[in-house]
Parts: structure tokens; C-alpha cells; sequence
């Protein structure tokens, strides 16, 4: 504990240097990633300040859902390095990962379909004896894995409780809507007890009222002391809820800082502009005014981002 | 403690729906042999034979399909190497057993274990084979993995009835597998040593008033009722399995093996010990199943057992223990048993005239709208055409009933019921035909109660 305050000092004193904070929960370094002739991550850095509410962006196929992948193991990275909590975990398994506190979710909801969200939300907890197979099975053992359960079903009731889902505790996962299956994810995610949170796109798809009360959900969970990278391509999202934005264009970090940081860095706006995302620069000006300041973009947005 | 109410716990799950349901199939499929013993004009000791080889045979498919349950329907893996798996562990236990010194024609030398530890080699081998399968095989997708399996079988089945392995010697010992001429059973029948027990004499001699039931017959129905045993044993080890924390694992695997992985469960070795298991039972099918003939046929493991089974776990539906049990009796009295019986009713309620010799002649005639030549070829070659027959019913049931006949059945992945908050909820629904009294018992219901009311309000 010691050592941290004075880092702590350090790292308010050093804030502005991107991507190298001394107290960074999560640090990847140089990733590359290749897959067969296409770049998806090339040389991309930046760190993740604890207990941070970070925002990842950028336009479709920057990379973004590839270094996901890259730190929770699901591929390995070509080079680089990813640290959590100032351990290396650069090619860990993903479970190795999930089970120091570094849980993601998928872009495309990844619900176990055949399971039911009680069972589904019942599945990660932690440290349960009951999966010793023997402790299951054996008469004198399984006592004890029936208490537990009993437990972890009061937790899963919780959680279904905290994100007002308990009408569909007993349904199947594949017959959820597809917004209802990322409060899924969520909740799911949530019943390893991270530290820290990847979401990957967790509002697409997602209508307004029940966006709206997830994000107070992922509020709630960041002033719990969460720290949460989310990639997302709803900008006013984005800009209202995190304190720090991390862009990146093809496999790169372009750059980042505060949403007022980005919101003036004409590279972001020329990156954004040049590129195929929302849509087209030529069907963009068509609809509005030509892009000359962030505020037009905003303003588009309704009308123009998918 | 806990052990007894524990096992009482069990054996009321097990007289719940569930066992209702496989004891009024079995019964239907009883009653049914019954009718056809009468038909057949079985004498009392047919009619016991009739019925002991069906449970036998019902008791055999059931557990194994129970094993391949839980490769396939609980973890996703596609084992189609089940014979494979049996036969390591059959010859396994023959090799151990059989006496040091060959007698007479028995052939070639064993180990000369005592047979109960013989059998816990078998069933040990099945599983480290299992293990050594399923290690290199685990990275592979479903079919890939399929492809292992049954090249793993065939490789065994081959090895098995290879000459170099007839009698071998290895670290001083010498045994065999007899290659393709097989292994004797010249080793002690435990069975015949538990027909001796005291407590048989009294039955036999009584049931030996009625009918004339000698010493093979009544070792023959001992054996089958140790089958039913063991099969309740399977039932319950792989009910638990299913309804824990280890079978959520398993599941969740077979829906999504990365997601689960993503989720902080070590997938591999799941899927390793989920297959070392189910392998060890399939050894111990193996085992049992050959056991109470005079020697092991090399021919018994070709592949065509494995796709029995996997029909058998069709019909009932992958991913139910109970549809396991319930598609193992309806396969065996229905397609596999079932033609023999329906040909010889035939047989002898109406002539079927003599069967024309080919194909050709017993399809002519019926464009002159005879159907007699057809009909009678039919039944002379019934044996063949159950094959067709077992075709037609699994594309049928692949078609209409995916989940197997009796649909979609839901076996919770938990040790406690997940539909409410509280097992004396989910209690009260259960009773809620009993009276009033037994629900409003404890603390406990009337808080859950009150719980429910809060939720539904909402
Ligand atoms: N498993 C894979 N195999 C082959 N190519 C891949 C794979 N995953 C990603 N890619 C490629 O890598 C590039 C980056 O993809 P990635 O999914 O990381 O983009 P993204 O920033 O998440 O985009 P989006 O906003 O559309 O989700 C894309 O060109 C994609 O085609
Ligand atoms: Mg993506």
C-alpha cells in the first residue's frame, strides 16, 4: 500500500503523458495482430486508468473488438504485451484472465442458448466446490454444494433484481430479444465480481428507456470502485459518460484524453470523416451541412449514424 | 449427518415424474411381450426367458446410452467410438482375470486377478484410454473429433483381432487377446458364487413348485436384477452430474465453449474428465454386457453397436437422463428386439406362403397387384430390413422430433430448483394439490411467500 501514493502523486502529476499512467489497471503495449493478410492490431498502446469509466472508439474494423480478444486471451497476440494490475497476462487462457477480474463481454451477445438466465448467470460464479465433480456426486459432500447453490442462487436473484430482470429468470436464453440478451452478458459478466469490465458495444441494439437505465446500472457499478473500458459508437454516449477516450484507427491508437480533447482534435474528425464510418463523407454531406466542427457531427447523428 | 437424508432426498427424485415415466414405458413394453409370449404360446419358463433377455438388453443399451448422454448431450462431444470404449474395457478385465496357468482348451494365459478387481482395470483402462483419445483430440471441432473417435475404434477392434497380440508377453507376464479367435471365460462366475448365497435357496426352490427353473435360469435373472442395479446407480451418478455445478460446466461447453472459457471456467479439463468418465462407464457397459457369455467374440465391437446406441439416445432425445433410459427401452422392445417377435406373430396367425429366392421376383408379381411374393419376402428378410427401418426412423425423427420422441425436456443444471427464489416455493407449487397445512409450515414458506407476492405485484 505504501508504494501506491506516491505513485498516485505521480500519476496526477503525469496525467497528460497518454497511455503511460502509473496506475493503470490495464496496459497493453505495442499489440500486433495479423490475421492471414489483413492488420487488425498494429502496434496499438494505451493504459486504462483504475477505477476509470474509459471510452474506446473508432470506426468499424479499426480494431477495437480484436484487441479485446488480444487481452482476454481468446487470441494471442503476434508481439506486445498486455498487464493487469501489474501482472503480465499477455497468453493466458481466457478463463486465466477472467479469473484475475478482467471479464469482457462480446459484441455479439454470446448467451449460452439452451441454458436458462438463472442458469446462465448461475454458471461463472467463483470458487464453487460443486465443480469438483466428486463433491457433486458424492453422498456425503454433495450437502455442501446444495447450501452453496442455495447461496448463489440468492445472489443470481440479486442481480437479476439490480437489473429488473427476474420476469425472465426461468426463460431460456434463445428466447430473449436481443437487448435483453446483452443485459445478459451484463449481468452474467457481472457475477464473476471483476475488477474490471471490457464491454464490447453493450448498448447496440438497446432501446433508449432500458439504455438509459443500464448506463446508470454501469455508473452505479464504476462508483463501486469498476473499472470499465467500453467500446462504443453512440458518440454522445460516449462523450457524456467517460472521462477518457481512447480512439483507434486501423490497429492504432490515433490518439486520446478527454472527451473535450477529442471533441477538438481535428485528427479524430479527419479520421472519422475519411473513413467509411457512420457512412460515406459524400452521403453524410448530403443529408447535412459540410462537417466543419465536432458540432456537426453531433448534430448529424441522429439522423445519419446507423 | 447428512447421508441419509441425503440419500433420501435421491430416492424421492427418483419416484418423482421422471421415474413415473420410465416405469409405465417399461410397463407398457412388458405388458406387450406378455401379449406376445400368449400370442406365441410361450411356456412360463419362454416367457421368463423372453422377458429377462429384454430387460437384459434394455438395462445394457440404457446405461451406455446414459454414458453417451453425457459426452453428447451434455458436453457436445461427438463420441462415435463408443464399441471402442467397451471393448477396452471387456478384454481389459478378460486379460486380468483369466488364470495364470492355460487349462485344458482355454487358451490363452491372464493375469489371474480376482474378477471384481479385474472389472475396476477394465473400467480404469476405458477411462485412461479415454484420456489419451481425448487429449489431443480436445482442441478439434465436434466432427473432427467424431473422425478421432471412431478411427480410435476401429484401431482398437483391430488391434484386438490382431495375430501379434494372440498371446503376448510383457514384463514377464503373458497373456492375450486371443486375436481373431477370441478369449475364453475360464475364470470364476461371481454370479454363480452370489446364486449360492443362503438367501437364494428359499426363492428357487419356491418358484421351482410353479416352473421348472434351474440353476442358469435363476443365475440368469439374478444377473439381470444386478444390471437393474447398476443401471439405478448410472441413473443417479449422472442425475447428479447433470444437476450441479460441474454438469452447468458441461453444458454451458456444449453451447458455447469459448464464452464459457471467457467466463472463467477451464473448458479442457472439463471436457477431459467429462469424457474420462463417460468412457469408464462405456467400459464398464462392455463388461457387462459380454460377461455372462463363454468368451468374448472379437466381431461383437464392430462399429454398427455404436450407431445403436446413438439411436437409442436420438429416440430419447440428448441431453435428458431420463429420455436416455426411456429411448434405450423403446429401441430394444421396438426396432431391436421388436421385428424378430413381429415376424414370428405373423408367422404363425397367417401363411406366408414361401418367399420367391430374389429381389426381383418378389417385386414382379406386384404390378400384377399380387402382393403375396412381396409380403412373404418381407418377413423371411426382416432382419435385414430392420437396418432400413432403423434408417427411416431416425430420418423421421431428425425431421419431426429433434429432441427425441418425447420433445423438448428441461433437466435444471443446478442442485437446487432455479424457477424460485427458494426450494420451499417451488415446494408449494409442487403440492399444491395437498392440503393447506403442509404450505404455510415454516418460517421459511411464509417469507418466500411473501417474497413471491412482492414479485408478482411488480
Ligand atoms: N477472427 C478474425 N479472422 C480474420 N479477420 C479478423 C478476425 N477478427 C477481426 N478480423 C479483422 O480485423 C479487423 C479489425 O476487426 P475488429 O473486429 O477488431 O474491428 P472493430 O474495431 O471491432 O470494428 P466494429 O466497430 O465493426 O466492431 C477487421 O478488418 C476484421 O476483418
Ligand atoms: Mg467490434
Amino acid at each position: 500500500m505504501s508504494e501506491t501514493v506516491p505513485r498516485e502523486d505521480e500519476a496526477t502529476a503525469e496525467s497528460e503523458r497518454a497511455g503511460d499512467d502509473a496506475d493503470a489497471v490495464l496496459r497493453i503495449e505495442d499489440l500486433h495482430k495479423n490475421f492471414g493478410g489483413i492488420t487488425a492490431v498494429d502496434g496499438a498502446t494505451f493504459g486504462v486508468e483504475r477505477g476509470s469509466m474509459t471510452g474506446l472508439i473508432g470506426p468499424n474494423g479499426a480494431g477495437k473488438s480484436t484487441v479485446f480478444n488480444l487481452v482476454t486471451g481468446i487470441h494471442d497476440p503476434d508481439s506486445g504485451s498486455v498487464w493487469f494490475q501489474d501482472e503480465e497476462i499477455t497468453g493466458l487462457r481466457p478463463y486465466e484472465v477472467a479469473n484475475r477480474g478482467l471479464v469482457r463481454t462480446f459484441q455479439i451477445a454470446r448467451e449460452l442458448a439452451n441454458l436458462t438466465v438463472m442458469e446462465n448467470l448461475m454458471l461463472p460464479a467463483k470458487a464453487q466446490s460443486g465443480e469438483a465433480l466428486w463433491r457433486s456426486v458424492l453422498p456425503g459432500f454433495r450437502r455442501q454444494v446444495v447450501e452453496e447453490e442455495r447461496e448463489l442462487r440468492e445472489r443470481v436473484w440479486e442481480t437479476l433484481e439490480f437489473f429488473e430482470i427476474q420476469h425472465l429468470a426461468d426463460e431460456k436464453a434463445s428466447n430473449l430479444s436481443g437487448g435483453q440478451r446483452k443485459l445478459l452478458e451484463l449481468s452474467r459478466a457481472l457475477m464473476l465480481d471483476p475488477t474490471m469490465l471490457l464491454l464490447d458495444e453493450p448498448f447496440a441494439g438497446v432501446n433508449p428507456t432500458l439504455e438509459k437505465k443500464l448506463l446508470e446500472h454501469v455508473q452505479q457499478l464504476n462508483d463501486e470502485g469498476r473499472t470499465f473500458l467500453i467500446v462504443e459508437h453512440d458518440m454522445d454516449l460516449i462523450m457524456n459518460n467517460c472521462e477518457h477516450i481512447i480512439v483507434m484507427h486501423q490497429g492504432q491508437v490515433l490518439t486520446e484524453g478527454t472527451p473535450a480533447d477529442i471533441k477538438a482534435n481535428e485528427e479524430v474528425i479527419e479520421a472519422y470523416l475519411g473513413s467509411p464510418w457512420p457512412i460515406s463523407n459524400d452521403t453524410c454531406r448530403s443529408i447535412s451541412p459540410p462537417w466543419s466542427s465536432w458540432n456537426d457531427w453531433e448534430n448529424c447523428s441522429e439522423s445519419c449514424w446507423p | 449427518m447428512s447421508a441419509r437424508t441425503d440419500l433420501r432426498e435421491s430416492a424421492r427424485d427418483l419416484l418423482a415424474a421422471d421415474a413415473a415415466k420410465i416405469a409405465a414405458v417399461m410397463l407398457g413394453i412388458y405388458v406387450t411381450y406378455l401379449l406376445v409370449g400368449l400370442i406365441l404360446g410361450y411356456s412360463a419358463n419362454g416367457m421368463i426367458n423372453t422377458l429377462q433377455r429384454l430387460t437384459f438388453l434394455v438395462a445394457i443399451y440404457a446405461m451406455v446410452v446414459l454414458a453417451l448422454n453425457l459426452h453428447w448431450g451434455y458436453t457436445g462431444l461427438f463420441n462415435i467410438g463408443v464399441a471402442g470404449f467397451m471393448a477396452v474395457g471387456l478384454y481389459t478385465m478378460a486379460m486380468l482375470a483369466k488364470p495364470v496357468e492355460p487349462t485344458g482348451g482355454a487358451q490363452y494365459p491372464g493375469l489371474g486377478l480376482p474378477v471384481p478387481i479385474a472389472i475396476l482395470g477394465g473400467v480404469l483402462a476405458a477411462a485412461l484410454v479415454g484420456f489419451v483419445v481425448a487429449l489431443p483430440a480436445l482442441r478439434l471441432r465436434a466432427d473432427y473429433f467424431a473422425i478421432v473417435t471412431i478411427a480410435f475404434a476401429e484401431i482398437v477392434r483391430l488391434l484386438y483381432t490382431a495375430s501379434p497380440f494372440q498371446e503376448f508377453t510383457i514384463f514377464g507376464y503373458t497373456m492375450g487377446t486371443g486375436g481373431g479367435r477370441g478369449i475364453l471365460f475360464n475364470f470364476q462366475d461371481p454370479v454363480v458364487t452370489i446364486y449360492r448365497l443362503p438367501i437364494f435357496e428359499g426363492p428357487v426352490t419356491f418358484v421351482n413348485q410353479y416352473v421348472e427353473f434351474g440353476p442358469a435360469d435363476a443365475q440368469g435373472v439374478i444377473y439381470v436384477g444386478l444390471l437393474v442395479v447398476v443401471l439405478a446407480g448410472y441413473y443417479l451418478l449422472l442425475k447428479r452430474t447433470g444437476e450441479s455445478p460441474f454438469g452447468r460446466v458441461l453444458k454451458a461447453i456444449r453451447e458455447d465453449e469459448e464464452a464459457t472459457n471467457a467466463l472463467g471456467k477451464n473448458t479442457n479439463a472439463f471436457k477431459i474428465k467429462s469424457f474420462m468418465l463417460g468412457c469408464a462407464l462405456m467400459g464398464l457397459v462392455g463388461i457387462l454386457w459380454q460377461f455372462r457369455r463363454a468368451g468374448i467374440t472379437p466381431d461383437a465391437f464392430r462399429p454398427h453397436v455404436t450407431f445403436y446406441i446413438w439411436i437409442a439416445l436420438i429416440i430419447g432425445g440428448a441431453g435428458s437422463n431420463t429420455g436416455s433410459i426411456l429411448g434405450a427401452g423403446i429401441f430394444t422392445a421396438g426396432l431391436f428386439e421388436g421385428p424378430q417377435y413381429l415376424r414370428r406373430i405373423i408367422q404363425s396367425q397367417i401363411s406366408v406362403g414361401q418367399p420367391p429366392g430374389t429381389f426381383a421376383d418378389a417385386v414382379g408379381p406386384m404390378f400384377a397387384l399380387n402382393f403375396q411374393p412381396i409380403t412373404s419376402y418381407l418377413f423371411n428378410n426382416m432382419l435385414t430390413l430392420q437396418f432400413v427401418f432403423m434408417g427411416v426412423v431416425l430420418v423421421w425423427l431428425m425431421q419431426n422430433r429433434p429432441d427425441g420422441l418425447l420433445g423438448y425436456r428441461t433437466e435444471t443444471a443446478a442442485a437446487v430448483p432455479l424457477g424460485k427464489r427458494s426450494d420451499e416455493v417451488s415446494e408449494t407449487v409442487h403440492r399444491a394439490d395437498e392440503p393447506s397445512e403442509t404450505v404455510s409450515g415454516t418460517d421459511g414458506t411464509s417469507e418466500t411467500a411473501s417474497r413471491e407476492d412482492e414479485v408478482s405485484d411488480q
